[in-house]
């Protein structure tokens, strides 16, 4: 039930940021100043926050949706429904680690 | 075996025999591609976010010379538009059953639908043009904007 609504939550949330980003690159077309002014923006700490958790949903949304495939073409998917949401929540935290640390050293970090 | 507790969602309640809920098959297909093209996107995804924020210098490395950069390669154009069609698909078709979900006047659901339709068009429209009418190697940009293989101007 939970991981229904987070799902359905970080996939409205992923599909708006794509229309944006979308948009932003698309000024590549325009010209490479205002492509970079534009990126730019992305890159200030509290975009870089932002960035964070919009991979952060990307990855629950991810993994949680791969589970939805198993338990539905798996024939012991439902039976492990659970486990499989547990394995979701430790592949999310494990990749999180791996991201994060690096993410945010890009952002406040000197360079 | 474990069985789920309250499998009930929040949603609107169930609508009444006016409403037409089911197209036949194109559900079935529809529910069908959210998997498969979850699964495709899996790749595409985590591939694109390891390459622009992870591999080189993240976030603060992307310009105008990185995009150009890749676009000047079939195999980036190839993946990013895959990437564009099949995730605006799959999202605008997710974004359509959360519209059926909550959107409970007929009015209400007509009008979220064409203004998501429009939008989908739009973002795929432009998003593809721009993938395939890109030049990595403008004429007057302004110095120092462009990747390093372009000849000097
Ligand atoms: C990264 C790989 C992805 C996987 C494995 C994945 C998987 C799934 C699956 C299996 C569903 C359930 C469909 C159903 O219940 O019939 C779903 C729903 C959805 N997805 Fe994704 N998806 C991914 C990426 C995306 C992206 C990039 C977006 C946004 C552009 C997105 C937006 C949505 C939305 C809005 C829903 C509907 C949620 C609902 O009905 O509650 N997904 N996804």
């Amino acid at each position: 039930m939970w991981s229904w609504v987070a799902h359905r939550v970080t996939g409205f949330a992923i599909f708006f940021f794509l229309l944006v980003h979308v948009l932003d690159t698309s000024l590549v077309r325009v010209a490479p100043e205002t492509y970079n002014a534009v990126i730019g923006t992305y890159k200030n700490p509290v975009m870089g926050l932002g960035e964070a958790g919009l991979v952060a949903a990307i990855v629950f949304h991810a993994f949680n949706g791969l589970r939805i495939v198993l338990i539905d073409f798996w024939s012991k998917g439902v039976k492990y429904q659970k486990v499989l949401f547990w394995i979701v929540l430790g592949l999310f935290v494990v990749t999180m680690a791996g991201f994060l640390p690096r993410h945010l050293m890009h952002v406040f970090g000197g360079n | 075996m474990t069985t789920i507790a309250d499998p009930k969602a929040p949603r609107a309640p169930r609508p009444g025999p006016g409403r037409r809920v089911t197209r036949g098959n194109v559900e079935m297909a529809s529910w069908l591609f959210m998997r498969i093209s979850g699964v495709v996107l899996v790749v595409l995804i985590f591939g694109h976010l390891f390459v622009n924020l992870v591999a080189g210098g993240g976030v603060k490395a992307i310009d105008f010379a990185f995009v150009a950069g890749k676009w000047a390669s079939l195999g980036w154009q190839v993946w990013d538009l895959l990437m564009l069609w099949l995730a605006m698909i799959h999202g605008a078709n997710g974004l359509r059953t959360i519209i059926n979900d909550y959107a409970e006047k007929n009015a209400t659901r007509l009008w979220l639908k064409v203004l998501l339709a429009a939008s989908f068009v739009a973002v795929v429209v432009l998003g593809t043009l721009v993938i395939f009418t890109f030049d990595p190697c403008p004429a007057g940009a302004a110095a120092g904007t462009l990747p390093s293989f372009c000849p000097a101007p």
